[in-house]
């Protein structure tokens, strides 16, 4: 089978993000970018499914600018196949990235779409479930197990009260959580293959989606700010100073 | 037109984030009704019906509806669609999961975890793990919003809303419920918790949390914990706070051995009163802590418990 994984280049997760002055966006010049980090979990566990058979392509998509290539490099230098990159100027929301996953699933036909299940930049949490609901495939999202088997996939998911397991038939939408396994480093010999490995660019218009925002951002601002309180020296103190504040009778 | 709720319960009760989402669909619309979608769920209906503010309570009681599938509820959702211009649904697993499916299938573009609604149309959200808060208008004509439950005050009790029954709609029958492993605690949620006392690696093992648990129990709080803590197997993933895990924002959170990255402020820096307790002077955590106490865990906390 064929497993799709789409990847989001977004500012590194160890970079803070500083609001521009004038609350137009957040200060992406000169930021350091990564794949989103659940990507790369998503991308791992299409190569262990791979390594363990029954997996004979691994496509990896990205919807963003031109530099997404690099993104789409790094998970081909992991193990990814081949790579398709939608080049878009701005800022394409879950809805229409849904759109072209579906767009370009129906031209593939993978039985496996593995997601993250949320990019760190937007924080949506939304692209998944709703290409699941586009395809009208079941979804199992904020995986930390995902076991294949004839013709379906159990996926095991964190839920607010513990974890909770549900079958999928396949084909079937996956979404990743932290836990579902350690991503590995791409080797210097496999960054290497990975330039050799094709990359086609397309445009929203191949697949005739719309991509026209159906959110205004009005403005971007910064949170309130907490600051630096005391310090206290003791358990007695930090006691006295809690009860002062009402917190602790 | 009138909102729809996503009431969030587990068929006995109704789950308190159901009441954060109240009042947030009534800043948008006063007509807010609820829908409690589940089988043998008849004592969460009667508990969503004493909401304040509530004028409505749509019960689907089918046995499809004993787990919260996304496949089995976005049909019953998309059944009542006429009667909508929002749908909302606190920013729980269950509500995250359900109401994009919802919104692709309305065609509508999401607002995830609103943190305040500033006209019908009109919401603040939190992104870049809430470094940075967007205001967001939406052009559609149906919402689709989930919730950041700590960003509004719990509907009171009270209320006396009708109770209507719908028809349960048929799903797909490409997914089914096989199992879950739900951590059982006496302690309060740490949603709804007003203290919280978290560990992180400092604690160096499932065992120690045991401290925390101790000092916990004196002050009637809930327990939570760093991704660290989680991931090197102290504690079950429930107990994660941050951006990816729950956000909170108690009266007091305490940080027992964790550094206070980015990751994990985000889910608790609302929080009213923040203690940390952490050996390194320079950890980050203190930048944001109203009361630092730089030292051993190990001897802090059989202290607190002695204190308390
Ligand atoms: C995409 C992504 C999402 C993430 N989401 C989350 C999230 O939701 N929540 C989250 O928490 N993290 C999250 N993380 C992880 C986050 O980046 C940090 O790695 C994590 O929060 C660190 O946990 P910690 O503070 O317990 O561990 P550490 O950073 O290792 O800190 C341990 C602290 O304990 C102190 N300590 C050790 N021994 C003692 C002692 N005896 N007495 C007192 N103090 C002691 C140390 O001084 C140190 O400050 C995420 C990361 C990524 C990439
Ligand atoms: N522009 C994009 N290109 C490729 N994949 C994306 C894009 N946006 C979102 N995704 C995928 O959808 C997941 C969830 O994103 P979001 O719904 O924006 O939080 C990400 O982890 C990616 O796997």
């Amino acid at each position: 089978m064929k497993i799709i994984v789409p990847v989001k280049r977004v500012i590194d997760f160890n970079v803070k993000a500083r609001v521009k002055a004038d609350g137009s966006g957040v200060e992406l010049q000169n930021v350091k970018m990564s794949m989103n980090p659940f990507d790369e979990i998503a991308v791992e566990e299409a190569i262990r499914l791979k390594e363990a058979g029954g997996v004979d392509e691994i496509i990896i998509v990205s919807i963003g600018p031109n530099q997404a290539q690099e993104t789409i490099r790094t998970a081909l230098a992991m193990g990814g196949d081949r790579g398709i990159l939608v080049e878009t100027g701005e800022t394409v929301e879950p809805i229409s990235v849904a759109k072209i996953i579906k767009a370009i699933v129906e031209e593939e036909k993978p039985e496996l779409v593995i997601l993250g299940k949320q990019a760190i930049d937007d924080d949506c949490n939304q692209t998944g479930q709703m290409l699941a609901a586009l395809l009208n495939w079941p979804q199992g999202t904020f995986a930390s197990e995902v076991k294949v088997a004839d013709g379906s996939v159990n996926v095991t998911r964190e839920i607010d009260g513990g974890l909770e397991t549900v079958k999928l038939t396949l084909p079937a939408v996956v979404t990743t959580d932290l836990r579902l396994n350690e991503p590995r480093y791409a080797s210097l010999p496999n960054i290497m293959k990975a330039k050799r490995k094709e990359i086609i660019t397309k445009s929203t218009d191949d697949y005739g989606v719309d991509i026209t925002p159906r959110l205004t951002q009005l403005k971007v601002e910064e949170p309130a700010k907490r600051t630096a309180g005391v310090k206290v020296e003791n358990v007695a103190e930090l006691l006295e100073k809690l009860k002062g504040e009402g917190v602790l009778s | 037109m009138s909102v729809l709720v996503l009431a969030e319960h587990d068929n006995a009760s109704l789950k308190d984030a159901t009441l954060n989402a109240v009042t947030a669909a009534l800043a948008i619309d006063s007509d807010v009704h609820v829908l409690v979608a589940g089988h043998n769920c008849g004592d969460a209906a009667a508990a969503a019906q004493a909401v304040d503010g509530v004028s409505k309570v749509l019960v689907s009681d089918a046995e499809q509806y004993a787990h919260p599938l996304a496949e089995a509820i976005t049909p019953l959702l998309l059944s009542l669609e006429a009667n909508y211009s929002a749908f909302v649904a606190p920013a729980t697993t269950t509500g995250k999961n359900v109401m994009p499916r919802l919104a692709a299938l309305l065609d509508v573009a999401q607002v995830s975890d609103i943190i305040s609604v500033e006209s019908p149309d009109t919401f603040k959200r939190p992104i870049y793990a809430g470094n940075a808060i967007q205001t967001v208008q939406s052009s559609d004509a149906k919402k689709v919003i989930t919730v950041r439950t700590t960003g509004f005050a719990p509907a009171g009790s009270g209320g006396s809303a009708e109770l209507v029954n719908v028809d349960a709609q048929a799903g797909s029958d490409n997914s089914s419920f096989v199992s879950a492993e739900l951590s059982k605690s006496d302690r309060p949620e740490l949603t709804s918790a007003k203290i919280i006392v978290s560990g992180g690696r400092g604690m160096g093992s499932g065992e120690n949390f045991a401290l925390i648990e101790a000092v916990a129990d004196k002050l009637g709080a809930g327990v939570g914990a760093s991704r660290a803590a989680v991931d090197a197997g102290f504690v079950p993933n429930d107990y994660q706070v941050g951006q990816t895990g729950k956000i909170v924002a108690p009266d007091l959170y305490i940080a027992v051995g964790i550094s206070g990255a980015i990751q994990h402020l985000a889910g608790m820096k609302d929080s009213k009163i923040i203690v940390a307790i952490n050996k390194d002077e320079d950890a980050p955590i203190f930048q944001i802590a109203d009361y630092g106490l730089v030292a051993d865990l190990f001897d802090v906390l059989p202290e607190l418990d002695k204190a308390l």
